[in-house]
């Protein structure tokens, strides 16, 4: 198991993660990357959790979601509503655990009855989901109703997000390369084989949506803990759209494109900042023109991977 | 010799229609049984009864798991595969965005092992696991002769490959008894031949029961041990080739009586 997990590629991985971890680090610390900066790279990272996770559900096991904002919403309140009480990292990590039970409870009774519907019925179903938590959040004393959650401390750092996010990828990597997750990839391809060979294909529907719910959940307890204030309206079916329009935008099925595309529409996003009025045409436009000219997402369903450069380097050289 | 399979006043209604009805049979383990009959006598419909597609209108199908038998008809098509029966497809049905090999690997799932905690940590579990299926699953390919390819998107395999690949996938849900829906359609005479040879080899390696819907009369009277055939969803006849070919109900069903 040790060579397994010591392997070239693995170190390679994380040598260039631990680079970009203390790069970043190293430039914060400096000033070099300012507090506006910051919020965009943190905003970044948000956005990869919760793309990967809804391509998990989406890309991965093809179960169409728009509720990903209700779970993210579920995460961020809890750990919100903890920290206001518990001002430190233990409370948290006890706001992110709650979370994560919450939001795993409310994905399990969300998707055993409606995974059994498809396609268009599917999305219909988890955004009426996502409308009823954020319906609930607003009319609740606990969460101040609509007026939202003020004063939170500032706890997400960037040692702790990053740590997140490479978490969240490896999570969702891991999945997808083991049988469970080649499971989801067959209930995508054709469901009816797929039952036919031994796969229990609600339980594994079930699976992909939880463990996505889990990581949304991540996301929100970490972005309440950044940015202060939460209100319901931060959680409507827009930020759903959001987090759907960077998966497909990257290319259904693909962890690093979700990563990829986050990181690129964080980027137009703060570049169109200058824009004001132009900004939602440009990004619009943006979008119209990808789906045009290249449907498939940026890059499809392929997948980085320094495994397959190394193979095929060690070819070249045996043929050379 | 052992009865494996037995299916007693089997019926399925589509609305007023019966496209399966009364149907009675008996299958022993290792014996090659081919079902036959017209276009539409309900082959199809049949078979998606065994492999828990339909759930029955009415009537029982016991399977023998262990020594016992066992009540299989309306359960889940994934609960019956674990109790050791799989299918091909007739309209062929491979995992399209999947290379050929996980095609295979994704067939054994249910002997996999592991559980999803193991998959997300990458314990030893996970490694000793995932190196036994690809293992078994090369072997798998290797059996119908698509090792070679194993790396390449089961889409774009020819015809005749796919179908194999289909055999391949249905292996290795490791079943005792194993329904081929059509195997051979589409296939050249000489693809056919090498498809008669590898049904026995796979028969005779794996000690299967192979259960065989096919068209092409030639495959199903050379590698057939006994026939049934159906017609209007009902079974007319059954009996070894020679039997069935003289069969006059067999023969009107197949050319229309004389007038």
């Amino acid at each position: 198991m040790a060579k397994q997990v010591l392997s070239k590629a693995n170190m390679i991985w994380s040598g260039l993660i631990l680079a970009l971890f203390l790069i970043v680090w190293v430039l914060m610390g400096a000033g070099i990357i300012n507090s506006y900066y910051e919020s965009t790279i943190f905003t970044i990272c948000f956005n990869i959790i919760l793309a990967v996770s809804l391509n998990l559900i989406v890309g991965i096991c093809g179960q169409f979601s728009l509720g990903h904002a209700g779970f993210m919403a579920i995460g961020a309140y809890s750990a919100g509503i903890v920290t206001k009480m518990i001002p430190n990292l233990g409370g948290l990590l006890l706001g992110i655990l709650i979370g994560f039970a919450i939001s795993a409870i409310a994905a399990l009774i969300v998707s055993i009855p409606t995974l059994r519907l498809r396609g268009d019925y599917l999305a219909i179903a988890t955004l009426g989901f996502a409308e009823i938590i954020r319906i609930c959040i607003q009319n609740m004393k606990i969460t101040n109703g609509a007026a939202g959650l003020m004063g939170i401390p500032k706890l997400t750092t960037w040692p702790l997000l990053f740590f997140a996010v490479v978490i969240s990828i490896v999570v969702c990597t891991n999945f997808v390369r083991s049988a469970p997750g080649r499971a989801c990839i067959a209930i995508n391809d054709d469901e009816i084989a797929a039952e036919a060979m031994g796969v229990n294909t609600t339980k594994y529907k079930v699976m992909a949506f939880v463990i996505g719910a889990i990581l949304a959940s991540l996301a929100g307890s970490l972005f309440a803990n950044y940015f202060y204030v939460l209100n319901p309206n931060q959680f409507t079916f827009n930020k759903s759209i959001d987090i759907l329009v960077i998966v497909v935008f990257g290319g259904m099925g693909s962890m690093s494109a979700s990563v990829i595309a986050a990181i690129a529409i964080g980027l137009l996003n703060m570049w169109l900042q200058q824009f004001t009025d132009l900004r939602m045409i440009i990004y619009g436009a943006a979008l119209v023109l990808m789906m045009i000219f290249r449907p498939q997402g940026i890059l499809g369903t392929w997948e980085l991977s320094i495994e397959r450069f190394l193979k095929n380097r060690k070819l070249k050289k045996e043929r050379a | 010799m052992e009865e494996l399979l037995k299916v007693t006043g089997l019926s399925k209604h589509f609305g007023g229609l019966a496209a399966v009805s009364g149907i009675n049979m008996e299958i022993n383990r290792g014996e090659l049984i081919g079902l036959i009959g017209p276009n539409g006598a309900g082959k199809t419909t049949f078979f998606n009864l065994l492999t828990g597609v339909y759930e029955p209108s009415e009537g029982l199908i016991e399977l023998t798991v262990d020594g016992k038998k066992q009540q299989i008809g309306g359960l889940k098509p994934y609960k019956i595969t674990s109790l050791g029966l799989a299918r091909t497809f007739q309209n062929i049905r491979l995992f399209k965005s999947m290379t050929v090999l996980e095609n295979v690997k994704l067939a054994m799932h249910k002997n996999a092992g592991y559980g999803v905690f193991s998959a997300l940590l990458r314990t030893s579990k996970y490694y000793n696991a995932e190196r036994w299926i690809e293992e078994k699953a090369c072997e798998y390919l290797s059996e119908v002769g698509l090792y070679r390819k194993r790396n390449e998107l089961a889409t774009n395999l020819p015809y005749g490959e796919q179908r194999r690949l289909e055999i391949a996938r249905a292996l290795a849900a490791q079943p005792t008894i194993l329904f081929l829906d059509e195997p051979a359609a589409g296939m050249n005479p000489q693809e056919t031949d090498e498809l008669t040879a590898l049904i026995r080899h796979l028969r005779d390696k794996y000690n299967l029961t192979i259960v065989l819907i096919e068209h092409d009369m030639s495959l199903v009277m050379n590698l057939c041990e006994r026939i049934f055939v159906l017609n209007y969803g009902q079974l007319i006849a059954s009996g070894t080739p020679e039997e069935i070919q003289n069969n006059e109900f067999v023969i009107s069903a197949y050319l229309g009586e004389e007038v």
